[in-house]
């Protein structure tokens, strides 16, 4: 099937409304939520319509529905990722919450006194980059305050490469975790992950990786990568909100303590102490997104139908052509690589005597929806010597017409703040 | 154009050519004030000296690093508080404040706030008004300090 993005975007009713007085939407915002096409808003309604009930604990026939739906939507995702089984899939709020739960579960093997890989005291050591997403860096500054640890971390290069110069000095025996992103929220970067996790497991450290901007946008499969734990998040992918997956091989996610208590994640409860299920119902605790689950399963099915390498290839061209489309721009500078070679969907840029803030507004006064600001990326900004950018960010339903729109808003802008202002 | 409803050409002047900009000394107190969704920074000072009408706003003065709305926002805040008796300036601040959270629906009154009327327009940008509010929220704070348990008048 030859990828017809004229198709895609019929399935994608926010696509069809006008914003601003009338005008069509260019939604270039993808990397920060991506839109829903109608398949996996009706599976939403019609769990709700048709089987809607609490899960593993109904004795009734929707609570059998539902129960299957949401575990097959683990099965879903873990075939989606290339886990060893469904059980290695926990179901979480988002990436945030995936790194939250390792780091908190580490800060827990070490207050209680557990020995092993998980527990983290002084001389410890994490290793993260200053490419992160604040969600990769603040979870890893709160457990090291907690534990005594260290942190440390990978530069980045002025393209906006990760600096792996000084790998041999950053990941030693005293290196616990590696995290860092498969991609880059802002500079579309594609990090190189199995030589980073070769490395780190030869030095007997674990692998995260912050999958959230790479898995709607190509194949990913964690046994290739080589890594040890894996965070993705289903509204960046076609889905609903509220719902993100932590993979983690099964002898790990076995040994590791749990991080939120309550209902369902118990295997036992007495008033003095708990013994807790076996992961990935461990994780899980309390009422999890129940219908968000099939409705992710849903946008997993959607991708896959149209399928991955398909819309990696198609968004390499679309990426291509908005690189050289504002690499025209005067006083335009491109954050990251400028050339479609190990980078992704997301392009952030600065425009001399334009601030971001101001951009956006004028890209939306044209109906251009783009993202302004640090995106929750504040070292790296600082690290690349800007205060903010602005973020335009593709996806599968986007087209080529859109990014040459692009281009001329932020003219536009330059026109408008420029000599005179009108 | 609605654009230029946001930016009127009071506030492009202020952004081209901020007044009063750059940290000057003596000062009673500095604060640092951060907007934490897009980053913006301004950095205020402000000197007080006592008069017969209680304390007077001797001087305001700033760094600021942001958008066009946040860096004209503390040059017409310069402009109208500087000179003011801590008090008048706290009712222009007061002003200020319920202008930008008035939804597009405020009349601002221009005795009150001079050129600052020009961002009534921001109102209706709710992701704008932190932008305008930044260095207002900073010399508030900042005057705090300054007045330590001094009365306003």
């Amino acid at each position: 099937m030859t990828f017809d993005v004229a198709r895609i975007r019929k399935d994608f009713p926010i696509l069809e409304r006008t914003v601003r007085d009338g005008q069509p939407l260019i939604y270039l915002d993808s990397a920060n939520t991506s839109q829903k096409p109608r398949q996996v808003l009706d599976t939403l309604a019609d769990f709700y319509e048709r089987h809607n009930a609490n899960i593993h604990r109904a004795t009734h026939q929707l609570g059998e529905e539902a129960t299957a739906a949401y575990e097959g939507a683990r099965a879903t995702a873990a075939g989606f990722i290339g886990a060893a089984e469904p059980a290695e899939v926990v179901f979480t709020k988002n990436v945030s919450e995936a790194i939250n739960l390792v780091a908190y579960s580490m800060g827990n093997a070490s207050a209680t006194g557990q020995r092993g890989r998980f527990a983290l005291g002084p001389g410890d050591e994490i290793v993260i980059t200053e490419m992160e997403h604040h969600s990769n860096i603040v979870p890893w500054q709160l457990l090291c305050q907690r534990t005594g640890a260290t942190l440390r971390w990978f530069g980045v290069t002025p393209e906006g490469r990760l600096d792996t110069s000084n790998i041999d000095g950053l990941i030693t025996e005293r290196t616990k975790l590696v995290a860092f992103a498969h991609q880059s929220n802002v500079l579309g970067t594609i990090n190189p992950v199995r030589a980073i996790a070769d490395r780190a497991h030869a030095a007997g450290a674990l692998v995260l990786v912050d999958a959230a901007q790479s898995v709607p946008h190509m194949p990913v499969d964690v046994a290739a990568l080589g890594v040890d734990f894996l965070g993705f998040t289903s509204h960046k992918m076609c889905g609903p909100t509220g719902i993100g997956v932590l993979w983690g091989r099964r002898e790990l996610l076995e040994e590791m303590p749990p991080f939120l208590g309550g209902g369902e994640m118990i295997e036992d409860v007495r008033m003095e102490r708990s013994t807790f299920a076996p992961p990935p119902h461990k994780f899980e605790a309390g009422t999890m997104p129940i219908a968000e689950a099939p409705t992710l399963a849903a946008a997993i099915g959607y991708l896959g139908e149209i399928g991955l390498p398909a819309i990696r290839e198609y968004e390499h061209g679309l990426i291509a052509h908005a690189l050289e489309a504002l690499r025209e721009i005067d006083g335009l500078r491109i954050l990251g690589p400028a050339e479609p070679v190990d980078r992704g969907a997301a392009i952030s840029f600065t425009v001399d005597g334009v601030h971001p803030h101001d951009m956006s507004q004028v890209l939306d006064e044209r109906g251009i929806a783009v993202r302004a600001g640090h995106h929750c990326a504040w070292p790296l900004h600082r690290a690349m010597g800007v205060q903010a950018s602005t973020r335009a960010s593709f996806y599968l339903y986007n087209m080529h017409e859109e990014a040459d729109a692009l281009a001329e808003g932020i003219r536009e802008a330059q026109r408008f703040f420029g000599a005179g202002g009108r | 154009m609605r654009l230029e409803s946001l930016y009127q050409e009071i506030i492009l002047d202020h952004y081209r050519h901020p007044h009063h900009s750059g940290l000057r000394e003596p000062f009673d107190a500095e604060v640092r004030h951060v907007n934490p969704v897009c980053g913006d920074e301004v950095t205020l000072r402000v000197t007080l000296k006592d008069s017969d009408a209680g304390p007077v706003v001797a001087d305001v003065s700033y760094d600021a690093l942001g958008c066009s709305i946040s860096q004209a926002s503390a040059s017409v805040l310069a402009d109208l508080l500087i000179g003011r008796t801590v008090t008048e300036g706290m009712k222009v601040n007061d002003e200020f404040l319920a202008l930008m959270q008035s939804q597009g629906e405020g009349e601002p009154d221009e005795d009150v706030l001079g050129d600052a009327v020009a961002f009534a327009g921001v109102s209706k940008y709710p992701a704008r008004i932190k932008c305008a509010l930044l260095a207002w929220m900073a010399w508030k704070d900042a005057t705090a300090q300054a007045m330590g348990g001094r009365e306003p008048a």
